[in-house]
């Protein structure tokens, strides 16, 4: 260990320190606050919203600010290096973390500023709420990075746990302490899975390194420890993404859990969950591609079936976008499955602009939220032309996004994705895309419908500026980056470079 | 010396076991103990490889998975506590506020 | 104007940003200014291309304005670019000048509804997609139109929200509409996989240079066709069209009768390479478009609902125009879709003066003796149905002869042409039939409303008349640009349109027409739609309503199927939107749990329905553990 190694995890330890600062932040204020508020799911709650919680998603935001320049800062430093891999090549700074870093970043401060008029209303402490955010942000800032296994699965582990956390933090509403217990047990058992599987591909390879492991399993005729291996992490990543036939938690925690965390579970957490599987599949397992793809491709499929099917009969929004976004995560397997440069691509680009239009959707619905659990209805949305004219149009182009119809962002990374699947000769699963994002436009155009061609409710609207600002983002990027995909592509290009070059190396065993 | 694969014919069993132990028991405690029993069945088999290669890797591992297990732990009953403060019971078949 | 094609669409956007944000709080002549301006510059702005356009490149060659690259990898990407060439120039001028007509009489039409803004910003935001749609360069682009003026359509025909059944009607259209579209998309990954391009020029000339497999240009042909059968509303999926008539009557007239509806036509004519080189994708669109034809106009035959009779006959004059570009006539099948814009836009608009005269009434039972009360409606109305009817010199006769003829005369497969000229002849029967049944109905004979709507009938304002005139004079005269070679008169848009068919190796280029059959051909059609005239005549003119009970009595059960459509919506929706719905009730309450695993799913299955309340432990997690590992045990089994 040296001190560019320091270096090279400034942002992480940044993270690190102040989403351990932010658990003091109560301690802060003049008039200290009862006992038990520093634990998370503690007993007691205040009787009246202290001021002091106001500065709290200041404080976040000035943490993530900080953050992400470190992160610049050090991704320039280490330029010109393909790979800086540091502790004992244990953690990359590498183009292809540098690009999901920043996106979890912006995710994680449009989460924040989705989650303001929530803890507002809720009356729980926002240090502590912002404070499990900065966490699971470091998780997955070590899951981008990670080219060890134990790093992965240690990021994955603190963002998971982190999550468990936020899903039950409405720990008054039996609905978010329910989604939190069966996502916890799930994601335990999934983590287990996962464990088995990492276990047995050491086995195989003796080593938890990316690089090794890559080395050994290119002289490595197929086994069937190796197999299992990689069959059951890759059910343990399946179930991070929310694949059928893993995808069981996503419509009950999705309900449960508070919205803005559901923002958070649907978006950040999910694209972190597609980094590592990239990474390890890409990087490590490309060698048995013909072994997992079939297998991958299954999941894929039925992923895309089961989630849009089952969405077209939801009256619940929230539930709506769960089985839809298991219908993507069906989509972004296509990258994982074609395993080429224009597969990898495809999965950055879809990412990041799935990512934009579901926080889109969530800061319109968070709009309408009122009393804790409403606004979560189809029928809440009617007449929302006439309450909101801007945000209802928004909201089309969001869905627009989502169902892949040009101009906007989604179209691109569709493209990208299916045209990967049909180079690499999967035309009957692009076909299944197809067909299957034909289907969930009709369950989009429901929300459209109500929007536009109902009759409106006289409920009113929080619109406040949090949510304007995440909305206005969201829409900007959706539009400019389906108008004006270029930047995003030759970014995107850069990034996924290496890792497609890796993808492209010939196997020597067989 | 024992053989390695002995050690991962037990891995194997225990979580098999704990397996069995996850879908079939409704107390969430117990269940949180048989997954964590799965959880050891890897540790067991990380052992028994890191010991074959005679490497520092899976030992570390080990140690790894054995503190986030506790950190687990107590997310896992910190829920359960919130879980029993609604319904007075931890029987995870009692809640299903929310299905299809 | 040339290197700024952009701004053609441009304009009607900028009308619809400003209406949208500031329509709401301004008043309604400021909206209506904008408007008006939106769609006026764009007019102007395209005449004014289209003119510097033909003094650079005389010959028709292909001008592309490429705005940006959109998206590029390797050697597969997609531009952002606008072309000027002999149709899609036609598709400019029809598009831009009738969308103003319409914008001018929407007006007077709107003036008291409430929605005045959000209608306007609707429409210019459509005038804006569809000239994306007439101005791209590629598929691709094509393909952004074509969505936009979907979502635009859907909204107008959704317009009047509070009725029960204009959103319907605006979720059969978009449903519909998509069964259509997946083919168009299906077809575009086709030949991004296979060409590497969506440029239309780039895939014509790879098509045309050989190597290409027969079955995949075929195959990409029937699909784009599947998406031109969508929006274009032929058989199958033509149903959505008379429902669209939810919508605002000006609507009908620019979205369902002259524009979008014609963008499949303009599709096809616009792959006319690819359609050469696949004889058997031609021969389905005019076998398609032939019995579209027929079928529509049999429906037409007994409808009430005056926009009805006017949604049947453009679906069926939609079918003429698949019967041109399909026989390989792709001048005559645009020339049909311009002359169609002009007298059909004339008879909705006309339509919508009589409803608006009517006080909201369309059924005509309601309606007769109109012809004092309303003249200038009257007169143009009747124009338009000569128009229309075939009947010799107007637009309608040069245009539907030069199509018969063609299909006649095509030679591509000659004998199944010869039945599409049947189909066509037998369908110009029932139109000249139809139209003149409309004709009498509405404005001859005797009122039969009632005392109130007698007292309100009133002929419109000059903001609807004068469109009317012009149009109605359009619907005259415009047969003048394609006036047949026996005449030996310059065929204007023949000539011009013949650069947009290239001549391609192994394909018929331009189909020649005896003068002899075009003769015997252009005799017959006069003869029968005078026929279909003087049978109307009789029928109607005087004895009004007592035929069709006359009729009824006479063969009641045809008469029914008839006038319920051949009770098609039924047929659907008992064949597509059950099983759908039924299937996904299935997924849903599978996948979440309410079944105990896979053994009860079998369960499910063997059991039935009556065991499947047990089956009811919804949400547990430990059912949710059990698939969690029976998925990892399927992994590994679909692994070994």
């Amino acid at each position: 260990m040296n001190w560019n190694d320091v270096a090279v995890l400034l942002p992480e330890i940044i993270v690190t320190i102040g989403a351990s600062l932010l658990l003091l932040g109560p301690f802060l204020r003049r008039k200290p606050r009862p006992a038990g508020m520093s634990l998370g799911l503690g007993a007691g709650q205040p009787a009246e919203v202290s001021t002091g919680d106001e500065s709290a998603k200041w404080w976040m935001l000035a943490l993530l600010v900080i953050t992400a320049i470190s992160l610049i800062g050090v991704s320039w430093a280490a330029e010109g290096l393909a790979l800086s891999a540091g502790f004992s090549q244990m953690f990359a700074l590498d183009a292809f973390s540098i690009f999901f870093k920043l996106l979890f970043i912006v995710v994680i401060a449009m989460v924040a500023l989705l989650s303001d008029d929530f803890l507002r209303e809720s009356r729980y402490s926002a240090w502590e709420y912002y404070s499990l955010l900065g966490f699971a942000l470091c998780g997955m800032m070590f899951m981008a990075s990670g080219v060890n296994l134990i790093t992965i699965w240690v990021g994955l582990e603190l963002m998971s746990l982190s999550s468990y956390i936020l899903a039950g933090y409405y720990k008054n509403e039996e609905k978010s302490t329910e989604a939190a217990m069966k996502y916890f047990i799930l994601g335990a058992v999934s983590s287990a899975i996962l464990l088995y599987g990492i276990s047995l591909i050491y086995g195989v390879c003796g080593s938890l390194n990316l690089m090794d492991i890559e080395k050994s399993l290119s002289t490595l005729i197929s086994n069937d420890a190796l197999m299992f291996g990689i069959m059951l992490l890759a059910a343990g990543l399946c179930f991070k993404v929310a694949a059928a036939p893993f995808h069981v938690w996503t419509p009950d925690v999705y309900v449960g859990a508070p919205t803005p965390i559901t923002a958070f579970l649907s978006t950040a957490s999910k694209a972190a969950a597609f980094a590592i599987f990239a990474r390890i599949f890409y990087s490590a397992l490309h060698d048995f591609h013909l072994d997992w793809s079939n297998v991958l491709a299954t999941v894929s499929a039925l992923s895309m079936i089961v989630g849009n099917l089952a969405a077209i009969t939801q009256t619940n929004i929230k539930r709506l976008l769960a089985y839809s976004s298991i219908g993507h995560a069906g989509y972004v397997l296509l990258g994982i499955i074609s395993l080429s440069d224009w597969g990898i691509r495809g999965i950055l680009i879809y990412t990041t602009v799935y990512v934009f239009a579901t926080l889109g959707i969530w800061a319109t619905i968070l709009m309408m939220r009122r009393h804790e659990y409403a606004g979560e209805e189809i029928d809440d949305f009617e007449g929302l032309s006439k309450r909101a004219p801007f945000w209802a149009f928004a909201m089309v182009i969001f869905l627009l996004s989502l169902g892949g119809i040009p101009p906007t962002a989604g179209f691109i990374g569709k493209y990208y994705l299916f045209s990967a699947a049909i180079e690499a000769g999967y035309g009957w699963l692009a076909i299944i895309a197809v067909v299957m994002s034909a289907v969930s436009i009709f369950y989009y155009f429901k929300i459209v419908v109500a929007m536009y061609l109902r009759e409106g409710k006289e409920a009113d609207m929080v619109i406040t500026r949090p949510l304007q600002v995440v909305g206005a983002v969201a829409l900007a990027v959706t539009l400019i980056f389906g108008v004006l995909p270029a930047p995003l592509i030759t970014q995107v290009e850069q990034s996924s470079h290496w890792m497609a070059t890796r993808a492209a190396v010939p196997h020597v065993g067989r | 010396m024992i053989p390695t694969t002995w050690f991962l014919i037990l891995g194997a069993i225990l979580f098999s076991i704990g397996v069995c132990g996850v879908l079939t028991r409704r107390n969430g405690i117990t269940i949180f103990m048989s997954i964590e029993l799965m959880v050891n069945a890897v540790n067991l088999t990380f052992l028994a490889y890191a010991r074959q290669f005679n490497q520092l890797h899976g030992l570390i591992f080990v140690f790894f998975i054995m503190a986030i297990a506790a950190a687990e732990a107590a997310v896992g009953l910190a829920i359960f506590i919130s879980l029993f403060h609604h319904r007075e019971t931890i029987d995870v078949d009692e809640a299903n506020l929310m299905h299809w | 104007m040339l290197n700024a094609l952009w701004l053609i669409p441009a304009a009607p956007f900028a009308g619809f940003v400003v209406n949208g944000l500031f329509g709401k709080r301004a008043g309604k002549s400021f909206v209506s200014a904008v408007a008006i301006l939106g769609s006026l510059l764009a007019a102007i702005f395209g005449t004014v291309a289209v003119f510097q356009y033909h003094a650079l490149y005389p010959h028709g060659e292909r001008y592309v304005d490429l705005v940006y690259n959109w998206f590029s990898s390797g050697n597969v990407g997609a531009d952002v670019a606008f072309q000027l060439d002999p149709l899609s120039v036609v598709m400019l001028l029809v598009v831009t000048w009738v969308g103003f007509l319409i914008h001018v009489y929407s007006v007077g039409y709107m003036h008291d509804d409430t929605g005045y803004f959000r209608y306007f910003a609707y429409l210019n935001l459509f005038l804006s997609e569809m000239l994306i749609l007439v101005l791209g360069s590629s598929y691709l682009v094509m393909f952004v139109g074509w969505e936009g003026v979907g979502l635009c359509s859907y909204l107008l025909i959704g317009f009047y929200y509070k009725t029960d059944y204009a959103p319907a009607a605006g979720t059969k259209a978009f449903v519909l509409n998509r069964i259509g579209d997946f083919g168009f998309l299906i077809a575009m990954f086709l030949m991004f996989a296979y060409f590497g391009s969506v440029d239309f020029a780039r895939v014509s000339q790879l098509a045309a240079g050989g190597g290409v497999e027969p079955w995949l240009l075929t195959a990409i042909c029937l699909l784009l066709f599947l998406g031109a059968t969508g929006k274009s509303a032929q058989i199958p999926l033509y149903v959505w069209l008379p429902d669209a008539m939810a919508g605002p009557t000006p609507v009908s007239a620019l979205i369902h009768a002259a524009t979008m509806v014609t963008a499949g036509v303009y599709m096809v004519a616009r792959s006319n390479v690819l359609y050469r080189l696949a004889p058997d994708a031609m021969m389905v669109v005019a076998v398609i478009g032939g019995a579209t034809a027929l079928f529509a106009a049999t429906i037409a035959l007994r409808q009430w609902d005056i926009k009805k009779v006017l949604a049947y006959s453009t679906i069926s004059q939609l079918g003429f125009m698949f019967i041109g570009v399909g026989v390989g006539a792709f001048s005559a099948g645009v020339f049909h879709l311009v002359t169609h814009a002009f007298f059909k836009a004339c008879l909705f608009l006309g339509s919508g003066s009589v409803i608006h005269a009517m006080s909201g009434e369309q059924d005509m039972r309601s309606m007769g003796g109109l012809k004092t009360k309303i003249p200038h409606t009257y007169r143009t109305f009747a124009i338009a149905t000569y128009a229309i009817a075939g009947l010799p010199l107007a637009s309608g006769f040069f245009s539907k002869d030069e199509i018969l003829a063609s299909a006649w005369a095509t030679p591509y497969f000659p004998t199944v042409g010869k039945i599409v000229w049947a189909l066509g002849t037998i369908a110009a029967f029932c139109t000249a039939f139809y139209m003149y049944r409309l004709l009498y109905l509405t404005f001859d004979g005797k009122f039969r409303g009632t005392h109130e709507q007698e007292h309100h009938l009133h002929e419109s304002p000059s903001s609807m008349v004068v469109p009317l005139w012009i149009l109605a004079i359009l619907a005259i005269f415009g047969g003048l640009l394609g006036l047949p070679e026996i005449f030996h008169a310059p065929n204007f848009i023949g000539s011009w349109l013949a650069g947009a068919v290239p001549e391609i190796p192994g394909a018929h280029h331009l189909i020649e027409i005896p003068a002899g059959s075009e003769w015997t051909v252009m005799i017959v059609s006069t003869l029968i739609a005078l026929a279909g005239w003087w049978v109307a005549r009789s029928m109607y003119k005087d004895k009004q309503l007592d035929t069709d009970r006359a009729i009824e009595q006479r063969v009641p059960g045809l008469a029914r199927a008839v006038e319920n459509k051949w009770y098609v919506d039924e047929f659907y929706g008992a064949t597509v939107v059950g099983p759908l719905k039924q299937l996904s009730i299935f997924f849903w309450r599978i996948v979440d749990g309410i079944i105990d695993g896979i053994a009860a799913m079998l369960g499910y299955i063997v059991a039935g329905i009556g065991d499947l309340l047990r089956f009811f432990q919804t949400g547990n997690v430990r059912n949710y553990a059990l698939m969690l590992f029976a998925g990892v045990v399927v992994f590994i089994w679909i692994f070994t």
